[in-house]
């Protein structure tokens, strides 16, 4: 074990090509699959990296920090024995790190309180609990339409340009479980995104007091590309340590998943593989996977894992592999329109396309509110059809609609003007948002004919109109 | 039996590991991979190297390492202890590996997928001197409430029974009897069997379907209903109801076993099953679902190499299942995990790709395994018995696309196509099945049975409403052009009979703890109820009433309800109120 080290260090760089090297081993072997290296210069800068590849004669090393500068006459390659792990600790609350993990804030290094692969092993299906406990996150789209769920994986779809990063931070701010004043951290991975973004996170943390609670990860745009691919592992492998060691309730923002990806894209081209969709390797499902199966709860554990991953959809296309993939593996989506940011909408989430899946277990009596299921079905399908008699009035014109059509193109608009829009500091509580969903629907005189996707005993006692002044409506058994 | 190879490790990509010195190894072999001994499976021989796809991660395996051929193919263990179970994509039983390493799954776990210390109740059916072939039944073992397990002779062991136990409590490793071959070779009968997973189980001949599998589901079972023995697809996009179809698939279907694999998909959604199953009912029997249901997760941050078996385990317990002479459904969610898994692997091995970069086998791969569907004749020395084996596959097209190439290879094979989309899925039309697109080609064989069991005007009643979704699709692009206005008053009570059809017949939640489950005698009647109502309202119109009036009855209050009404008297109740309407209940404007 002793002579491992001298072993394996190897200045027999065969080729550099986009982020990897091509390390001959020289029939030594000794190398293993997902090793790290330490990669030297020939003016002794150190870099890391991870072998993805292996024969007994060929490594293939993919560099963190990029390859540039790397050449093959004096560049040196280590190998250290061990895959790629991190030191956590709960010390790391409040603390800064690069895209690595290594501290950028100034701060005293982390003695850490155990070391773990950043990889993580799969959670254990038998061991999963599954999520229902409501979170309210203040915005009222989400907590009636959207409803996220602690341990659920509900990534923001947006565009270049949109106020994601408002909606994320807000979400990270308003986040709370009602009744409930339990630890609660917030792991932010950025990947890619400018120092501009960064620093409104930051910022946005520091005003608010939040920041003692939360963990930053920061790969910039102008950081090495390589590096984002671990990014989110490193950060995910803390909040598992925070959530089922510690306790914490957790919250992971994971943005911009796009940048991430695109280096995964990088990679495969410079290993020549076979692209899947435009360009992207064909395991990005699997890789995507192994980031976002990383949210949830466990059987007898108190802490939790939920993840917000944003990404930046090209050509706000929907059908492009990387929304498209991460809407295959993760519990729903919420949609940020630009069509409504150019109307002025804060925050502009349009709930059509978007869904959160496991909203069904998280709601009603006991949770939110007994008519929190049906109302929300109403505001949905009352919505759905304003708009769609919007866009029949731009081709038809208004005259040939109803009395009863118009109803709902009013109604379209007063929810995108009162109940969508909201201000950024603006937390609503849950009794607050079903509240105003009720007043909205009084736009409708026939509540018992016009809402049906809502029972007649909840009209009976939550319509505003009939409504009971001396009973308590703030409360979740209402 | 079979001899060990020992070669050693030369290259290491991902899941694919490739081996020197494997001379004499076979393909689709069990290899045991390092120092670990990680299990893989030969995927690829070439002179004395054997490639391999290792089914756990290989990180920290280094070339030179050794490799060991077992010279065992890739095989389930099918006996009792196999029902209830919840099993990784080689049949590891996750609970198991759960005691080994706790909440997260780590490498190297041996477990044996059936409990070997478990003494069940055998209860013997054969004696000594009986002659036997394979599938001859020759002990029973209630596994479950719900499900008897039949102790078979294997499919390739034929002969005399010269010992056999008496009826007791044994484990499955108890030498049950001993046959005789004819040539004198003696085979040991135990609880348990092997079959590898790769080779279908052998019957006796394919038999015509002719029976439904009822799921309970209105939009399946009144207008693209599968046969028990059939092969359907359901494609959509993301959220458009693939995993909600599979599931109440599941739970309602008439199977009498149900075998789930959940292939490259999400953990939550197996731990639903998990807390959901025990606490349902089967509508058919009563009994508790899990007690018929086998389950295989595989999700999707697992090994991708065992996702790529996983579907062959679960249809290899299904055939066994079809074996004992059961009625079996298996859900594979999602196909195009499975074939993205061999894409992978595919890949690592640099073979030529075709389209999407998927292999050049994918079509003949898709095809193979929904080949292994189907209602049968049984092996068995005895007596003329059935089998079948339901085989319903979820696909995922990448970016809901149907021309890619899983979900057209698939659509080349099966019978039944429900199609999801998501136009449906976003106005909340669930489930999202296109009622237009979607087809099955069963229908021919099944009405005979409709009307037998169900009622004598099924096949009327739902040539009436595909009749009427045609009409509404066309009457709904004039609207789109010209606006509602153009159409006349008759168009119009089309429209609204069309949109009863839709919205409070096809829509179901699967939610509701009533409309979940629809029998089909309720489908019967709350179709002849709708169509009961538009006839009356074409009637009513006739003599003068006018349409806004009409719409003011609250019988109109009452069709959204049906299916929430448990009893079927009701419903009966709610035609003869139909039946009763008269112009004499309105104000008739006369013209
Ligand atoms: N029959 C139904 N009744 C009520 N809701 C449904 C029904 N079918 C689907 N849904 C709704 O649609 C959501 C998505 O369904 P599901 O998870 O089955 O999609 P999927 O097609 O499997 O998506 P993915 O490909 O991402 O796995 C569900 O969470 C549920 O809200
Ligand atoms: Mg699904």
């Amino acid at each position: 074990m002793s002579v491992k080290n001298e072993l394996k260090s190897y200045k027999t760089v065969r080729e550099v090509s986009g982020p990897l090297l091509f390390v001959d081993l020289q029939g030594r072997g000794g190398v293993s699959y997902g090793e790290i290296c330490e990669v030297v210069t020939g003016y002794g800068e150190r870099r890391r990296g991870q072998v993805l590849e292996i024969t007994n004669d060929l490594a293939v090393v993919q560099v963190f920090e990029g390859t540039s500068g790397l050449d093959t006459k004096e560049t040196s390659v280590r190998f250290i024995g061990q895959t790629l792990q991190i030191g956590v600790s709960e010390e790391m609350l409040g603390r800064v790190f690069n895209g690595r993990g290594i501290p950028i804030d100034g701060g005293p290094q982390i003695i850490s309180e155990e070391k773990r692969d950043i990889a993580g092993n799969p959670l254990n299906p038998v061991a999963r609990e599954y999520p229902r406990s409501f979170i309210q996150t203040g915005i009222s789209t989400i907590d009636a339409l959207l409803t996220l769920v602690r341990g659920q994986k509900l990534p923001l779809f947006s565009g270049s340009g949109l106020p994601h990063n408002q909606v994320g931070a807000q979400i990270a701010r308003q986040a709370k479980v009602l009744g409930e004043g339990e630890s609660f951290a917030v792991v932010f991975a950025a990947m890619g995104i400018t120092a501009e973004e960064a620093r409104f996170f930051q910022s946005d943390f520091e005003r608010t007091g939040a920041l003692e609670k939360v963990v930053l990860f920061l790969n910039l745009a102008d950081d090495p590309a390589v590096e984002r691919i671990i990014t989110p592992r490193i950060a995910l492998t803390v909040a598992e340590y925070l959530a089922f060691e510690k306790d914490y309730h957790v919250l992971v923002i994971l943005t911009d998943m796009t940048s991430y990806c695109e280096s995964l894209r990088e990679i495969g081209a410079a290993r020549e593989e076979v692209p899947g969709r435009r360009g992207f390797p064909g395991y990005l499902y699997s890789d995507l996977s192994t980031i976002y199966e990383r949210a949830g709860r466990i059987i007898g554990k108190k802490g939790s894992i939920t993840q917000i991953p944003i990404l930046t959809m090209p050509n706000d296309d929907l059908t492009h592999p990387i929304p498209d993939l991460t809407g295959y593996i993760t519990e729903g989506q919420v949609y940020i329109d630009r069509a409504l940011h150019r109307k002025g909408v804060y925050p502009p989430i349009n709930p059509l396309p978007s869904l959160s899946r496991l909203m069904k277990e998280a709601i009603g009596k006991g949770s939110t509110r007994v008519d929190h299921a049906a109302l929300a079905s109403q505001l949905y399908a009352a919505y759905a059809r304003g708009r769609e008699l919007r866009d029949l009035v731009a081709v038809v014109g208004e005259e040939s609609l109803s009395d009863e059509d118009r109803l709902y193109l009013n109604f379209a608009q007063q929810f995108e003007d009162r109940f969508i829009s909201q201000g950024y500091e603006e937390d609503r509580s849950i009794f607050d948002t079903l509240d105003l969903g009720w007043e909205l629907l009084t736009i409708f005189p026939n509540p018992k004919r016009q809402l049906k996707r809502i029972d007649e005993e909840l009209i009976e006692k939550f319509y505003p109109l009939n409504r009971d002044p001396n009973y308590n409506f703030h409360d979740v058994n209402a | 039996m079979s001899s060990q190879i020992e070669g050693t490790i030369i290259r290491i990509s991902g899941p694919v590991v490739q081996a020197k010195g494997m001379l004499g190894a076979r393909l689709y072999d069990v290899a045991r991979i390092g120092n670990l001994g990680l299990i893989g499976e030969i995927i690829q021989v070439d002179g004395d190297i054997a490639t391999i796809q290792c089914y756990e991660i290989t990180d920290g395996i280094k070339p030179g390492e050794p490799v060991i051929g077992t010279g065992e193919p890739l095989s389930v263990m099918l006996g009792p202890g196999i029902m209830s179970q919840i099993y990784d994509g080689i049949q590891r039983p996750l609970p198991a590996i759960k005691d080994v390493t706790g909440a997260f799954i780590n490498r190297g776990v041996e477990t044996p997928a059936l409990d070997l210390k478990k003494e069940w109740e055998f209860e013997i059916v054969a004696k000594v001197g009986d002659v036997v072939s394979g599938g001859d039944v020759i002990a029973t073992v209630q596994e479950t409430p719900a499900f008897l397990h039949k102790i078979m002779i294997p499919p390739n062991i034929s002969g005399k029974i010269i010992e056999i136990v008496e009826s007791g409590k044994y484990t499955i490793e108890k030498v049950l009897a001993v046959v005789e071959s004819e040539d004198g070779t003696r085979h040991e009968i135990l609880g348990y069997q092997r079959w590898p997973v790769r080779i279908p189980r052998p019957f006796k001949r394919r038999l015509a379907s002719d029976e439904p599998l009822i799921t309970g589901q209105r939009i399946f079972d009144t207008f693209f209903p599968i046969a028990k023995g059939g092969v359907a697809a359901i494609p959509g996009p993301f959220g458009t109801g693939k995993t909600v179809s599979q599931h109440q698939l599941a739970k309602y279907c008439n199977a009498q076993v149900v075998v789930y694999v959940g292939c490259g998909e999400r953990g939550n959604e197996m731990t639903n099953v998990l807390e959901e199953f025990p606490h349902l009912d089967d509508p058919t029997t009563g009994l508790k679902l899990m007690a018929r249901t086998t389950m295989i997760a595989n999700t999707s941050n697992m090994p991708v190499a065992a996702r790529e078996a996983s579907v062959y385990t679960g249809i290899t317990m299904a055939e066994y299942f079809r074996d004992q002479g059961y009625d079996v459904a298996m859900m594979a969610d999602s196909t195009s995990r499975w074939a993205e898994a061999m894409r992978e692997i595919s890949g690592r091995l640099e073979e030529m790709p075709g389209e999407a970069g998927y292999p050049a086998y994918l079509a003949s791969k898709i095809a193979a395994y929904y080949e292994r569907g189907g209602r049968v004749e049984i092996l068995n020395s005895k007596e003329e018995k059935t089998g079948s084996v339901s085989i319903i596959g979820a696909v995922s097209p990448p970016g809901g696309d149907f021309s890619e190439p899983v979900t057209q290879n698939t659509l080349r094979i099966v019978k039944v196509f429900w199609a999801l989309t998501k136009k449906l899925a976003e106005q909340r039309h669930f489930p999202a099945i296109s009622y237009l697109e979607s087809y099955t080609l069963y229908w021919d064989v099944l009405k005979d049975y409709y009307k037998k069991h169900f009622s004598d005007d099924f096949d009327k009643l739902r040539t009436r409403a595909f009749r009427l979704l045609q009409e509404d699709n066309d009457l709904q692009e004039i609207v789109q052009l010209v606006g509602p206005d153009a159409l006349s008053p008759a168009e119009r009570i089309t429209l609204e009979a069309a949109r009863m059809l839709k919205e409070d017949y096809l829509q179901q939640n699967a939610f509701h703890p009533v409309d979940s489950y629809c029998s089909p005698e309720k489908q019967a009647w709350m179709l002849r109820n709708i169509f009961a109502l538009y006839d009356k309202m074409r009637e009513l119109f006739d003599a003068g009433v006018d349409l806004k009036d009409m719409m003011e009855n609250e019988i109109f209050d009452k069709i959204p309800r049906m299916k929430y009404e448990p009893e079927i008297e009701k419903l009966k109740s709610l035609n003869e109120e139909i039946q009763k309407l008269s112009p004499t209940n309105f104000e008739i404007i006369t013209i």
